[in-house]
């Protein structure tokens, strides 16, 4: 195939936009990298988990409690949204009438894309004074791991029932032929069969629970600690970044870049390790 | 003897399918008592929202400038800084996602290694947390760059957050243009330009459209990338250089740092919600009028 003179020019201005958007990445990393390095640089990395505590303006800068803070958020809020999400999307497909499945998906679909500073507003005002009642409080390790659960259930709910959806019929039809019930078919043979997507949806989620940062820093209450119950406050890593950063100077400023850097690195990874999960699948 | 040994078969038989039809019973039961609670979740969510939110709302707060840090007044500013952000925002990563879908799936082989690449870095792009698109934005628009907090690096920010989904979007709305009419141009001997002006993109403008209402859709929801770029004042910007306060920033410092402002969130909050509803609900008519256009066309 050979292109006009036109067409070459086309080619390149095309070529040019899509070398923008994949120098993005790089941008970003390079960026974080370069204002990270004076933190890099000064202090050996075992300072991170064996300092004292979080007390930058001391140059203490222990980011153990807020790592710890982070995985509990954001397991606590898979765990509680893998089961309600994998439910919904059953639910549309196979339980709900057809009315009701299409009405619900549009809830779900809605639900989606409802802004972290709205479902932050609500946990703030409704779900914290009422942990508060049952155990002060009330801003808790809790009451995050149930806004971010929310949050994530639509992601979750949607790649699952996508992945239903696209099963053959015939898996449905044989299991009819041989009998079996709805639930026999769903737990025997369509929850089994989308496991691949299932992983994915999982892993969107999960990255998408370990970047959120509104929400978990409006119910969390955001004291630097390791909690000791469900009913302590913690302070993420994001929430960490967005308190801090306005006022941050210098090593401080770096020390919070270095953050962003190992957020980047896990979400990374996980894309990465779902990427070879799928081309092992496909193979 | 032989007829002992059937009677307790047939019996065995009947608990197993009592049994198992016991556990299909309870199963329906618990997956529409699940689904139903947590339909009655997200009830409570919206019309808490829409409740609290709704008595906030008259024509004078959509118009008036905020007062005493939010606690009187409306949110004219506001709104305002969200259009320019949002226009900011589409007016780069259009061109930029449109380019690059192209390439993508018209101009290049599928399994290009450059092709894999830029969709692994897109792939990973879009699951960047949001505060680190901030802490990126703060670093290279606000300082390096030297725009500081102002209207332009909080759009460029978002841009660069919104791409992916762009691109993917673009490029479903593309590859959506049936092989028939690549075949049907070539043969009539049309350029590549050509057909790709008379013929694709005509007809993957709906997958377009949609692509650019679910970014609008993410960047308006956008808060931890904002605070650190576009900034918390709440003056009306005179010009894309000035600091300006988004919707859902707006919300944020009502509810954390301005002591009695829950309820003015909530006002905010219900706008903000409503014009999510505009955009998710034209997203599904456009794309079922787009999935009907196709259906008569083939």
């Amino acid at each position: 195939m050979s292109l006009t003179r036109n067409e070459q020019w086309l080619v390149r201005i095309l070529q040019g936009l899509a070398l923008i958007s994949g120098m993005i990445l790089i941008l970003i990393v390079g960026f974080l990298l370069r204002e990270a390095w004076p933190a890099l640089r000064v202090l050996p990395p075992s300072r991170f988990w064996q300092d004292p505590g979080w007390h930058p303006l001391e140059q203490a800068f222990n980011l153990l409690p807020m790592v710890i803070g982070t995985l509990l958020v954001t397991c606590g809020a898979v765990c509680l949204a893998i089961p309600l999400g994998v439910l919904a999307a059953v639910f549309c497909q196979y339980y709900a009438p057809p009315w009701l499945a299409q009405g619900y998906r549009r809830l779900i679909e809605l639900l989606a894309g409802i802004p972290s500073v709205v479902f932050g507003l609500w946990g703030l005002v409704v779900l914290v004074p009422l942990i508060a009642r049952l155990h002060p409080p009330g801003p808790s390790l809790l009451a995050g791991i149930f806004v971010v659960a929310l949050m994530i259930l639509p992601t979750i709910a949607l790649v699952t029932e996508a992945s239903l959806a696209n099963l053959p019929r015939e898996y449905w039809r044989g299991a009819a032929a041989l009998g079996l019930g709805t639930w026999a078919t769903v737990q025997g043979i369509c929850l089994p069969a989308i496991r691949s997507g299932l992983g994915t949806g999982v892993m969107l989620a999960a990255a998408r629970a370990l970047g959120e940062t509104m929400a978990v820093l409006m119910v969390c209450g955001n004291v630097v600690q390791m909690p000791d119950s469900l009913f302590a406050s913690v302070r993420t890593l994001t929430v960490n970044i967005a308190l801090e950063m306005a006022y941050a100077l210098d090593l401080h400023r770096s020390a919070l870049f270095v953050t962003g850097l190992v957020l980047m690195a896990v979400v990374m990874g996980l894309v990465l390790l779902t990427e070879a999960w799928q081309g092992a699948i496909h193979r | 003897m032989l007829l002992k040994v059937r009677e307790e078969i047939r019996r065995w038989g009947q608990q197993q399918s009592a049994r198992y039809w016991m556990v299909e019973g309870l199963a329906t039961g618990g997956v529409w008592v699940g689904a139903i609670a947590i339909l009655a979740l997200f009830a409570w969510l919206i019309s808490d929202v829409c409740w609290q939110g709704a008595r906030q709302v008259n024509w004078a707060f959509l118009v008036t400038a905020p007062q005493k840090s939010g606690l009187a007044g409306g949110i004219a500013p506001i709104l305002v800084a969200t259009a320019e952000v949002l226009l900011v925002c589409l007016a780069v990563a259009l061109p930029l996602g449109l380019g690059t879908a192209l390439l993508l799936t018209e101009f290049s082989r599928p399994h290009h290694p450059w092709h894999r690449l830029i969709g692994l870095s897109l792939d990973i792009l879009a699951g960047v947390p949001s505060i680190v698109f901030g802490l990126f934005g703060n670093a290279f628009f606000s300082k390096t760059l030297g725009l500081g907090f102002s209207i332009l690096s909080g759009g460029l920010t978002l841009a660069c957050m919104v791409l992916p989904i762009l691109i993917r979007s673009i490029q479903a709305g593309l590859l959506s243009v049936p092989l028939k009419y690549h075949q049907g141009a070539a043969a009539l001997g049309l350029s590549r330009a050509a057909s790709l002006w008379t013929l694709t993109l005509p007809v993957a403008i709906p997958g377009i459209v949609v692509g650019v209402l679910l970014g609008i859709g993410r960047a308006i929801a956008e808060t931890a990338a904002l605070i650190f770029t576009s900034g918390y004042v709440d003056r009306m910007p005179s010009s894309l250089l000035d600091s300006g306060r988004v919707l859902s920033v707006h919300i944020f410092d009502l509810a954390m740092n301005v002591p009695g402002g829950e309820s003015r969130a909530y006002g905010t909050a219900f706008v903000l919600v409503i014009l999510l509803i505009l955009i998710n609900g034209s997203v599904s008519w456009l794309a079922e009028r787009f999935r009907q256009l196709k259906i008569q066309l083939l």
